[in-house]
């Protein structure tokens, strides 16, 4: 068995061997991409990776709008953390083991902003606590974003982030996908199979 | 007598058909890129911003390697150092014994791929299974992946219907990517749901807040480590970023270069452990730091490990990843390889035609083909270049030293090389020829009519 303090120690001195002195750390502020239409540079982007976008007046749209969706209509387990919007069909905050998500069918989960450039929603697990592996086990996930928290780039990201009491937080952009297969692209590899997200205002 | 690489490689090209298909797959990849890249206007900026930052970050490792560990241990986070490829196994088995570990899931790691972990936890009794899918393929080939993002792309989708036939039992001779990709979904579903533990890579961690970030597209990483309540994440102490922020240049960067989306689909950030779960995180040296004492070659640890270089380099999409017999092949694993061990490898940094296509698409601006051509250079001083290329550079070292010597060559063999019979120029001995004609010799030299030129009177 090694001694894992001696490394440490060897590692950091044969690091420190090389000490060029004060080498500037470049500035990220500047003018980065910047979109005329968020929405549609959002919405282009999210289908191009495979999503989709949904803008909705309000939260009332969301709902009317799964009770036409038929991985929803047709779900036998829903899990939702928005509850005015739409029920879940069990009762989640009994549920302790996160195994016991594999069945979630369809999904319905606030996201803190969304990043036009990317396509991608900022998810975090401040709600889902121990029962984050619901984003990647549902089957079809939906995200609801406001409208007013769509960003231009990544660079405006970060700067709102703070990761403060965030244990996990991931850029969710699109429904999971491989192209391990001769280049074949085949969306829902081992997370969600579909991805919408509402953009509500 | 070819080189190690030069024989695979042939070996690779004897299959005409596929050694078209792969160049393809590949080039097709570098186009996607190119449309991600011309996207942005600000495409170059962000190239020497990250340039920049990794440069600042080098300059400064050990006082970030430390401000990491403090932060991520804050959170509640073990940090591990490990020296080389078998400290950080040790302590990675040590982690799983202590926690009775019986089945481990992997997400996509080159650093596990270059320590060996997989056949070093399965000598000690754990089932051990990849979850990328290109990785899981390869696994079940008991092959290596020949390539860092895309580790199946030398392998058709006829062989993949052959291998789930025999271990998902899928439909025999079924080949639909879709069919297969689903196959896969389920079979790996039930690792996931059966895992003791999860391993993860990590693509970036950052010094200030003592978190890490995992980007996937499959969404395995996260599944692999968001069931079981134990996650031993991997990383090479290159992976640092000092802040936060610096994540939007090297994200916009990753995946355009990668595969030409827009971003992968999951950038997971972790900091500190899952609530009731247990998070370690191995820092592992194994012949960076050295890389780092290097002036010539230090740049090459500002790798990404994006992949864009060997997707667009005319050699690698000619004879495939395995010819360079490395864990991680093509142009940045020509430099990085030999710094490891340069005997084993100094036949790499010759698979290279120094056509400089892989610097123009490196996303933080490494000088790969100048490393490629001081790598040669550094070999030949070490005396370790193979005699297939030794003899014929004294030849032309000699030559070159007596310009006398050179313009009677030249003469001889403008007069000579017309006259002699095929064989004695397209022979075995002449590697050059095998797939290419020599040129016509003109009658006169340049010298000969730079001459004669000036005695014209004007
Ligand atoms: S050397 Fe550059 S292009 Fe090649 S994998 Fe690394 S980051 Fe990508």
């Amino acid at each position: 068995m090694h001694d894992e303090t001696k490394s440490r120690a060897d590692i950091l001195q044969s690091v420190r061997q090389y000490n060029p002195g004060p080498v500037e750390m470049p500035s990220l502020n500047r003018e980065w991409i910047a979109y005329a239409d968020r929405v549609q540079q959002f919405s282009d982007t999210l289908q191009f990776v495979g999503g989709t976008c949904v803008p909705v007046p309000d939260l009332a749209a969301v709902r009317a709008y799964l009770q036409n969706f038929e991985p929803y209509t047709a779900a036998k387990f829903v899990y939702s953390l928005l509850p005015d919007v739409i029920e879940s069909t069990r009762d989640i905050a009994a549920i302790s083991d996160p195994h016991d998500l594999e069945a979630i069918d369809l999904a319905l989960v606030p996201g803190d902003f969304a990043v036009a450039e990317n396509g991608a929603v900022w998810v975090t697990d401040r709600d889902l606590k121990h029962q984050r592996a619901a984003l990647f086990l549902a089957q079809h996930l939906t995200l609801v974003v406001r409208r007013d928290e769509l960003l231009d780039n990544m660079h405006q990201a970060y700067q709102r982030l703070q990761f403060e009491g965030v244990g996990f937080g991931t850029f969710l952009s699109g429904p999971s996908k491989t192209a391990d297969i001769e280049q074949s692209l085949v969306i829902g590899a081992h997370g969600p199979r579909s991805l919408i997200v509402f953009l509500v205002g | 007598m070819a080189t190690k690489h030069a024989g695979a490689a042939a070996l690779f090209v004897k299959n005409d058909e596929r050694a078209h298909w792969h160049d393809q797959a590949l080039w097709f990849v570098r186009v996607k890129r190119d449309r991600a890249a011309q996207s942005l206007p600000e495409w170059e900026t962000l190239r020497e911003t990250a340039s920049a930052i990794k440069a600042h970050t080098m300059s400064r490792l050990g006082d970030y390697l430390e401000e990491f560990e403090r932060n991520a241990q804050k959170l509640g986070a073990h940090v591990h150092w490990a020296k080389d490829a078998a400290e950080h196994n040790e302590i990675v088995l040590r982690i799983l014994q202590s926690h009775g570990v019986k089945k481990v899931v992997k997400s996509k790691s080159m650093l596990t791929e270059e320590c060996h972990l997989n056949p070093y936890l399965e000598r000690h009794g754990m089932e051990v299974v990849d979850t990328d899918l290109g990785e899981r393929i390869v696994q079940l080939l008991k092959q290596p992946p020949s390539h860092i993002v895309l580790p199946a792309i030398h392998i058709r989708k006829e062989e993949i219907g052959d291998l789930f036939h025999e271990h998902l039992h899928t439909e025999a001779g079924a080949s639909d990517p879709k069919y297969l990709a689903e196959a896969a979904r389920q079979h790996l579903r039930e690792k996931f749901m059966q895992a003791d533990a999860g391993i993860t890579g990590v693509n970036f961690a950052i010094a200030e807040t003592g978190g890490f970030v995992v980007c996937t597209n499959e969404g395995n990483a996260d599944l692999g480590v968001s069931l079981p309540k134990l996650h031993i994440a991997c990383m090479g102490i290159e992976k640092f970023l000092p802040k936060a922020e610096h994540l939007g240049v090297f994200l916009r960067l990753l995946a355009r270069s990668a595969t030409g989306q827009p971003v992968t689909t999951y950038s997971s950030h972790f900091h500190g452990p899952a609530p009731g779960g247990e998070l370690h995180i191995v820092l592992v040296d194994n012949g960076r730091s050295a890389i780092l004492g290097s002036d010539e070659f230090r740049r090459s640890l500002n790798c990404i490990r994006c992949g864009a270089c060997m997707n667009t380099c005319p050699v690698y999409r000619r004879s495939g990843g395995h010819s360079y017999h490395a864990t991680v092949p093509g142009p940045i694993g020509s430099i990085l390889s030999p710094a490891r061990d340069a005997k084993k490898y100094a036949d790499l940094p010759q698979a290279c035609s120094l056509c400089g296509s892989c610097t123009d698409v490196c996303p933080v601006k490494i000088d790969l083909h100048h490393q490629l051509l001081a790598w040669r250079g550094e070999i030949g001083r070490r005396g370790l270049l193979p005699m297939s290329k030794k003899l014929p550079m004294l030849g032309l070292a000699f030559l070159l030293k007596r310009p006398w010597l050179y313009s009677l060559a030249g003469r001889v063999g403008r007069w000579f090389m017309p006259l002699v019979p095929r064989f004695l120029l397209y022979n075995p001995l002449n590697a050059w020829g095998r797939q290419r004609e020599l040129p016509k010799p003109p009658r006169h030299s340049f010298r000969e009519l730079y001459a004669r030129r000036n005695q014209k009177p004007r």
